[in-house]
C-alpha cells in the first residue's frame, strides 16, 4: 500500500508525457486529478484504521519491507505512520485543489503539461519526505520538493517570479549545507541515520551529536520558513503564481521544512530538553513576528505569506510542547492550516482574475458581485484566525493547552494575542476587499468559473467537517 | 596532513578567487580547480570512488557547462565595471577574514568522534544499488525535474 504512494505517480508522470498530443491535455488533468484524490481517500482509510500513535514510540516503528512483484524489483524500504499519513493526506487535498486553479490560470497547453507533471513529482517528494526510513532519504525527498518548487515558481515568468525563485533557491541551498553538515556530524558520533540516532544524539550523544541536531534543525527551519529564516518566504510567495504559492504555503514547505521538524521535535521528547526549549521558543517567535508582520502589508499574497510564517509557529510550538495534547493539536494545525491557506490562495486567484491585482488598495467592493470567493475566504480566514467551530480552533486550543501544561504559561498567552492579531488582519483584508462600497466606475467583478470556485468550496467543505468533527477526532486519541 | 592543509588553503583561495574575480570565465576556472583540489582531499582520505566522482563531474562536466553558457553571454561594457568592482569589494572584504578567523578557531577544537563511520559490505556498488535505492529513486526525479525546468524557464515565447 505505502508503494502506491511513490509507484502510482511516477507511472502517471511517464503516461502523461508519453500520451499522443491532442489527448496529452485533457489526460494529464484528469489523471492527476485522480491520483491527488485517490491519494486523499487511501490515506483517510488508512488513517481511520488505526496506524500507531502520535508519540514518538509509535513515530520509530519498524520500516515496511518490500512485497513481491514491482515493490521487490524496487527493493527498497518504507517508514509509514500516522504523521507519514497526515503528510500525504495534506498533499492530496492541498493537490486536488490546487490543479485547478493552476490549469485555469494557464493559457498555455505546454506549461499545463509541465506544470502537471511538476505537480507529480512534488507529490512524490512529499511521498518520499513522509515515507522516508533514515535522515538522508528525508533529505533527497526534500531536495525533489524544493527542486520542482523552484520551477513552479519560476513559472511564473516574469521579473518577481524569478526573483522568488531566485531568493527561494539561495536559501535553499544554505538549507542544504546545514542538513548536510548535521548528517555528517550525526554519521560521526551515532554511526547510522535513523531516526533513533537523532534522539540517541539529542538525549546521551556528546557535542559533536547535539551540534549535529542543531544544523539539521537549522536546515529544516530555513526550509520551512521559520522566524529568523524566513525572509524568503514573503518573496517567493508572491512572486509565485498563486496556484504555486497554494501549494506552498499548503504544503510544499511543510514537506520540506515542518515535516522534519516533527521528526526532530519526536526526538528531542525524548530527551535534549533544552533543544525542546529552543524549539519552542522559534515556535512562538515565528508565531508573533508573522502576525505583526501580517497587520503591515499591503498585498494580500504577502499577508497569508507572513500568515503562513506565523501559523507553522503554532505546529512546531505544539511539537515541541511534546505532550500528548501538543502533538494531536500540532498533527490537526497541520492540516487545517494545509487546508485554510490553500483555499485562501484559491480565492486570492480570483480576485486576481476579476481585478487583475492581489494589492489591497487595488481591490475593493467585491462581495456583492463575488458572493462564494468572499464567503469562503470568511471562513477559512476565521479557521486560521482560531475561532470556533471551525478547524483552526480546536488545533489552537490544543496548542495553547498542552503549553500551559508543559509550563509556559507565558507562551500560551502570547500564542492567544497573536490569534487576536490574526484574526485583525484578516478582517482588515475582508472589509477592504469585499465589504467595501464599490467604484461605481469599475465594472462590477464576477465570479472566475467553476474551475476556482469547485476546489474553494469543497475545501470549505473539509475545514468546516474538520472543525464539526474535531470533538470526535480528539476523542480519538484522548481517553 | 601538511599536504591536507597546503592543498585546502590553496582550495579555499581558488574559490575566494572565483567569487571576487570579475571575469566569468576566471570564476569557472577557479571553480574547477577547487574541484580538481577537492578530488585531492579525497583521494588521500581513501575515499576513491568519492574522488573519481568529483574529479569528472566537478572538475570536468559542470566547468564546461559553465564555459559553454558564458561563450552565449555578451562581453560587460567598459562603463558597467567601475561600479560592478566597487559592489563586489564592497559585498565581499570580509570573507577572507572570516574564513581565518574559522580556520584558526577549528585548529583549536577536537572533534570528538564517538564511533567509526559504518562501512558497508559489498562497498560503493552495494551502497548506490542495494541499500539507497530509494534515494536513486529520489535523484531520477530530481534529473526529471531539472529537465522539465529547462524545457518551461528556456523555451522561446512566441515573437
Amino acid at each position: 500500500m505505502a508503494y502506491a504512494f511513490l509507484i502510482l505517480p511516477f507511472f502517471a508522470l511517464i503516461l502523461v508525457n508519453l500520451m499522443p498530443r491532442r489527448l496529452r491535455a485533457p489526460i494529464a488533468f484528469g489523471l492527476t486529478l485522480a491520483l491527488f484524490l485517490a491519494q486523499t481517500a487511501a490515506a483517510l482509510v488508512v488513517l481511520l484504521s488505526g496506524v500507531g500513535g502520535l508519540a514518538p514510540a509509535a513515530a520509530v516503528a519498524a520500516p515496511i519491507s518490500p512485497g513481491p512483484g514491482i515493490e521487490g524489483l524496487l527493493g527498497f524500504h518504507l517508514h509509514l505512520d500516522l504523521w507519514s499519513l497526515l503528510a500525504i493526506l495534506s498533499a492530496g487535498v492541498v493537490g486536488a485543489g490546487v490543479l485547478p486553479v493552476g490549469w485555469s490560470t494557464m493559457q498555455d497547453e505546454g506549461r499545463r503539461l509541465i506544470f502537471a507533471s511538476l505537480l507529480l513529482i512534488n507529490l512524490m517528494g512529499i511521498n518520499g519526505v513522509a515515507l522516508a526510513t533514515d535522515l538522508f532519504s528525508l533529505y533527497v525527498f526534500i531536495e525533489v520538493v524544493s527542486v520542482s518548487t523552484y520551477i513552479l515558481i519560476a513559472m511564473g515568468g516574469e521579473g518577481d517570479a524569478i526573483e522568488g525563485a531566485f531568493k527561494y533557491l539561495v536559501l535553499s541551498g544554505v538549507a542544504t549545507v546545514l542538513l548536510l553538515a548535521g548528517i555528517a556530524l550525526l554519521i560521526l558520533s551515532e554511526g547510522d541515520l535513523s531516526f533513533a540516532s537523532l534522539a540517541r544524539a539529542a538525549g546521551k550523544g556528546g557535542g559533536l551529536g547535539r551540534l549535529g541536531v542543531i544544523l539539521f534543525a537549522a536546515g529544516l527551519l530555513t526550509k520551512g520558513g521559520f522566524v529568523p529564516f524566513h525572509w524568503w518566504v514573503p518573496d517567493a510567495y508572491t512572486g509565485a503564481p498563486t496556484a504555486v504559492s497554494a501549494l506552498m504555503a499548503g504544503i510544499a514547505t511543510k514537506a520540506s521544512g515542518t515535516f522534519g521538524i516533527v521528526r526532530v521535535a519526536l526526538a528531542l521528547s525524548q530527551g535534549g530538553g533544552a533543544m525542546r526549549e529552543a524549539l519552542i521558543g522559534v515556535g512562538i517567535l515565528s508565531i508573533v513576528v508573522g502576525a505583526f508582520a501580517g497587520l503591515a502589508q499591503r498585498d494580500t499574497k504577502r499577508m497569508l505569506a507572513y500568515s503562513s510564517v506565523s501559523q507553522v509557529g503554532y505546529i512546531v510550538a505544539g511539537l515541541a510542547a511534546g505532550n500528548l495534547l501538543g502533538l494531536l493539536g500540532a498533527a490537526l494545525h497541520f492540516f487545517a492550516h494545509a487546508v485554510c491557506t490553500s483555499q485562501l490562495f484559491g480565492n486570492v486567484a480570483s480576485v486576481e482574475r476579476a481585478t487583475g491585482s492581489s494589492g489591497l488598495d487595488r481591490t475593493g467592493g467585491l462581495g456583492k458581485g463575488m458572493p462564494v470567493t468572499a464567503g469562503t475566504s470568511v471562513l477559512a480566514s476565521l479557521s486560521i484566525a482560531g475561532l470556533p467551530p471551525l478547524s483552526g480552533f480546536w488545533s489552537k486550543l490544543l496548542v495553547v493547552i498542552a503549553l500551559w501544561q508543559t509550563g509556559h504559561q507565558g507562551y500560551a498567552v502570547t500564542a492567544v494575542v497573536a490569534s487576536l492579531l490574526t484574526l485583525a488582519y484578516f478582517i482588515g483584508w475582508h472589509r477592504r476587499t469585499f465589504w467595501t462600497k464599490p467604484d461605481a466606475a469599475v465594472r462590477p467583478a464576477v465570479e472566475g468559473g467553476a474551475a476556482l470556485l469547485v476546489p474553494v468550496i469543497a475545501l470549505s467543505v473539509v475545514n468546516v467537517g474538520i472543525g464539526l468533527g474535531s470533538p470526535f477526532i480528539i476523542g480519538l486519541f484522548v481517553r | 596532513m601538511a599536504l591536507t592543509v597546503v592543498v585546502l588553503s590553496v582550495m579555499v583561495a581558488a574559490a575566494l578567487w572565483s567569487v571576487v574575480t570579475l571575469t566569468m570565465l576566471r570564476a569557472a576556472i577557479g571553480l574547477a580547480l577547487v574541484s580538481v583540489l577537492l578530488a585531492v582531499v579525497l583521494f588521500t582520505m581513501g575515499a576513491t570512488l568519492a574522488a573519481v566522482f568529483e574529479l569528472s563531474v566537478g572538475a570536468g562536466l559542470i566547468p564546461v557547462l559553465f564555459v559553454s553558457v558564458v561563450s552565449l553571454t555578451r562581453r560587460q561594457q567598459q562603463e558597467e565595471r567601475p561600479m560592478v568592482r566597487r559592489i563586489y569589494f564592497r559585498r565581499f572584504w570580509p570573507l577572507p577574514l572570516v574564513l581565518l578567523a574559522a580556520g584558526i578557531a577549528l585548529t583549536f577544537v577536537h572533534l570528538p568522534i564517538a564511533v567509526a563511520p559504518p562501512v558497508q559490505e559489498g562497498g560503493p556498488r552495494a551502497i548506490f544499488w542495494v541499500s539507497r535505492r530509494l534515494d536513486l529513486f529520489g535523484q531520477v526525479l530530481i534529473v526529471v525535474a531539472g529537465a522539465l525546468g529547462i524545457v518551461v524557464l528556456f523555451k522561446e515565447g512566441p515573437k
